[in-house]
């Protein structure tokens, strides 16, 4: 297998690299077979890549403990789901993996784009293969084979990290990469409208859907980040501005900012350069995450084992933005506004204004991410950049975000009228203030929740009146239902719609960090039958009783179990149980630190998360930490919805609905309707 | 085995298990664990360690053990960690030797180095770091709003100049303003 592994490496490696460096230097111009053979490469390297994929997958289904990679992340008491993610566990691994998707990617950008980009593919293609032979040439030069082999064949592997044996770890990182490898097609567009020089929007239509599926990728991959970290590491938070979390971050709020600027192009020929920086920044920033990840220069909780793989992507992140912002310099003329904003109250106008906001936050968050190494190179002292200075720098950032999340959609494309401003505002507005007002009386004094309340309300405000006023207009135009009605109203204009429904998400996750504000922790130690009470900021009482703790061997690992039984103002809530994990290898030997899982009881208004600490003199006397975690059930909620308006926002089709044909075909002649009455013609 | 070694064999395990059984209900370890190595733990938890201040306190320093948590997270998150219960009982003891919460982070910056808080002190080059990025958003902004404004202006100084003499609108044959408004309305509906 790693015979086959290394030639398919070679392979992918020597064809992609012909066909990028062909493609890049314009030597297929007025030659299509070449043209053709660029464009064939991808799938050439792609099958490449799957097949060294699958032999990987192989050696680790069939404990092939010689290669170096197997014995280091698993073992043969492993379930064989944690096999399967075994290949994107560790550093070699997860390269291997980054470059077969995007090959995938690559491919599948060739197979779908329409002839009208003809002549962008062979620079795409140049771009995408050039990117995957990079990886490539990390994994064969870099000292991350993954095929590398041992001079001796252990018994048995190291097995998989206790924290990574988690359903969440099997899906979380692939889905991050999907959306950081997806950020590429987007790019290598970019590429290509600048080598071509064909910059009007045809490229921006190529990369739409491009866009939103990284976006739509690095969404999913970053909430269910949380969801692992906060079921898995037990600290009872989800979000801890770790410098890994950041670097997924940092291309998500640029691609955020990308994906409404970009409609100003769509729809008004403005903010070409713009758009050209905010697509090659978000590159650049990608690579930069994985650069952080993998160099271990910058101390995180995320990264894999310090090695020079780091100094390629550095290296790799430097020369492709000196070439990318080199290319877009010779083209700025090419770059030129069609039309000019018309009015400070336009919806351009404000969409710039979110655009700001989104990259002052991107900003914001590279700075204080890279700011221990500035600190160090300028002052020689080591600090620590946590929690507490990216809350206090960027609360306030992300509450201007979130007034303008609710201001967009309110504007006029072009230029609003006062009187169009009012009828706009009011009751979004008043829907604000009485957000704000019922806070107050429920006793929120903190600032930073109240606006976060406040503007949430404000936004949903928004929403609603956006779709009431839609949802009334079908009802009026077509005498649909209100469910018609309102599903004819998302499906004729699925951008708009989705993303409103992506707005509410944001409002979400805004209320549920804001409910963290008000989280209670509790250490308490126990011995069977005793037990103690927790108040929770909602007014509950909950009393939890220690019921012991039971120890047991399971596939992997010896488990010892503390179970609480709960109730909540008297009321009986069932039993949580909390786990400390002793993980061992097939020869019953200790293969790592003890682990813990926490206990999680979930409702719609509170998280109660146990965590057993352990047991005093090996006895059942056991310490727990408790606590109340308000409203974390409404970041996941955030997270599906995110998905539910991403999915919409990108699904093909939309435009004119069945309503509006049957409504022409029973009346002939072109009917307007001006108030309630219908003028024919 | 005969039944003569079978019966004597039972007897023995019958008359060990007599005389262990009363041993272990009288035991004070009855509860003991079957394997405590994995879980085990030193001492029981403390007032101190659910005290508002100290775990205010706790807050604002990192754990030295190379984890990136503060040391209340790492105390009760990291319980094979022992380096944030010993930070905790630095904590607690200069609290009870009278110091101020203040006073408790000073010590350790100062016995540790500045590395050991969350944030770093709002001083000298570190107010680079707090105020680089509000700034540079402030003066992008700035900018953005001038550029934005003259544009504006420039339109604003355009319109009546491409309407004709006086800014009166071109006329619509059949339109009244009444129907001419809304009809300005449905097309920025259409445009949204």
């Amino acid at each position: 297998m790693t015979l086959l592994g290394n030639f398919a490496l070679w392979v992918a490696l020597l064809l992609g690299a012909w066909a990028s460096i062909t493609a890049l230097t314009g030597r297929w111009q007025d030659r299509p077979a070449v043209a053709s053979a660029i464009v064939r490469s991808t799938y050439g390297v792609w099958i490449a890549l799957l097949v060294a994929m699958v032999a990987l997958w192989k050696g680790l289904f069939a404990h092939d403990f010689n290669i170096e990679y197997v014995a280091a992340y698993t073992s043969r008491n492993l379930p064989d789901s944690y096999i399967f993610s075994a290949l994107w566990a560790g550093q070699k691994g997860s390269l291997l993996f980054w470059a077969a998707v995007l090959a995938t990617f690559g491919a599948l950008a060739q197979f779908t784009a329409s002839k009208r980009y003809q002549d962008l593919m062979p620079y795409v293609a140049g771009v995408t293969l050039g990117v995957t032979a990079f990886f490539v040439i990390v994994m064969l030069f870099g000292g991350a084979n993954p095929f590398d082999r041992l001079p001796f064949t252990p018994p048995d592997g190291r097995g998989l990290n206790p924290q990574l044996q988690n359903p969440g770890m099997v899906i979380h990182p692939p889905m991050l990469y999907l959306g950081y490898i997806a950020i590429t097609i987007p790019f290598a567009y970019a590429i290509a409208a600048l080598m071509s020089r064909r910059l009007d929007t045809g490229w921006i239509h190529a990369i739409r859907r491009w866009s939103l599926v990284a976006w739509l990728f690095l969404a999913i991959g970053i909430t269910l980040g949380m969801w692992w970290a906060y079921v898995e590491l037990g600290w009872g938070g989800y979000w801890a501005w770790d410098p890994v979390e950041n670097a997924s971050l940092l291309p998500w709020l640029t691609l955020t900012a990308f994906v409404h600027s970009v409609m100003i192009q769509e729809k008004r020929g403005m903010l070409k350069k713009w758009n050209m920086g905010l697509v090659v920044a978000t590159f650049l920033l990608s690579i930069f995450g994985t650069f952080i990840t993998r160099s271990g220069v910058i101390a995180s909780v995320h990264s894999f084992t310090q090695s020079n793989v780091g100094y390629f992507f550095l290296v790799f992140l430097v020369v492709v933005g000196v070439l990318s912002f080199t290319l877009l310099y010779t083209r700025w003329d090419h770059l030129e506004s069609e039309t000019q904003l018309e009015s400070m109250a336009s919806r351009e106008a404000a969409f710039l204004f979110n655009n700001l906001a989104l990259v002052g936050i991107a900003f914001s968050v590279l700075w204080g991410t890279v700011f221990p190494i500035l600190s160090e190179a300028v002052r020689g002292t080591k600090i620590t950049v946590g929690p507490p200075f990216f809350n206090r720098v960027n609360i306030p950032l992300g509450l201007l975000l979130l007034a303008l999340t609710g201001i967009g959609p309110l504007i006029a494309w072009r230029k609003a009228s006062a009187q169009n401003l009012l009828r706009q505002f009011t009751w979004p507005v008043a829907t604000g203030l009485v957000g704000t007002v019922a806070a107050l009386a429920v006793g929120i004094r903190d600032f930073y929740v109240l606006m976060a309340l406040g503007l949430g309300a404000f936004v949903t405000g928004t929403v609603v009146q956006e779709f009431g006023r839609g949802v009334r207009a079908r009802i009026r135009m077509h005498g649909e239902g209100m469910f018609s009605a309102l599903i004819g109203l998302v499906g004729r204009n699925r951008r708009r719609y989705g993303g409103y429904i992506v707005h509410v998400a944001i409002v979400v996750y805004f209320v549920a960090f804001a409910g963290m504000a008000f989280k209670v922790t509790e250490e308490v130690t126990l011995k069977p039958g005793e037990s103690t009470e927790l108040r929770s900021p909602f007014g509950h009482t909950y009393t939890l009783t220690s019921l012991g703790v039971s120890q047991y061997e399971a596939l992997n690992r010896i488990v010892s179990a503390a179970t609480i039984e709960v109730t909540r103002d008297g009321k009986p809530l069932g039993r949580i149980t909390s786990e400390k994990r002793q993980h061992v290898d097939s020869f019953g030997q200790k293969s790592f630190e003890p682990s813990t899982e926490v206990g999680i009881r979930s409702d719609l208004r509170e998280d109660l998360y146990i965590v057993y600490a352990g047991s005093i003199g090996g006895t059942e006397e056991s310490s727990f930490a408790f606590s109340i975690n308000p409203l974390v059930w409404w970041v996941w909620f955030g997270g599906v919805l995110l998905v539910i308006g991403g999915l919409i926002t990108m699904w093909p089709g939309g435009g004119i609905t069945q309503a509006a044909p049957k409504r022409q075909s029973a009346q002939p002649g072109y009917a307007v309707s001006m108030a309630g009455t219908t003028a024919e013609e | 085995m005969d039944r003569r070694g079978f019966f004597l064999r039972a007897g023995a395990l019958g008359a060990t298990a007599l005389v262990a059984s009363p041993a272990r209900a009288q035991d004070p370890g009855a509860d003991r664990l079957r394997v405590p190595g994995a879980v085990q733990r030193r001492t029981s938890v403390t007032d101190a360690q659910n005290d508002e201040t100290v775990k205010a306190i706790e807050r604002r320093m990192k754990c030295t053990c190379g984890c990136n948590l503060d040391i209340f997270t790492c105390r009760t998150t990291d319980f094979t960690c022992g380096t944030s219960p010993e930070l905790h009982k630095e904590v607690v003891a200069l609290l009870e030797a009278g110091n101020t919460p203040d006073e408790v982070v000073a010590a350790f910056v100062a016995k540790y180095g500045e590395e050991v808080l969350m944030a770093p002190i709002p001083e000298g080059f570190n107010l680079t770091g707090y105020l680089l990025p509000g700034a540079a958003l402030l003066v992008a902004g700035s900018i953005l709003t001038t550029v934005l404004w003259r544009r504006h202006r420039m339109a604003q100084v355009a319109e009546p100049m491409e309407a004709g003499v006086g800014g009166a609108p071109p006329p619509v044959a059949g339109a009244s303003a009444d129907e001419l408004a809304r009809l300005e309305e449905a097309l920025q509906e259409v445009e949204r």
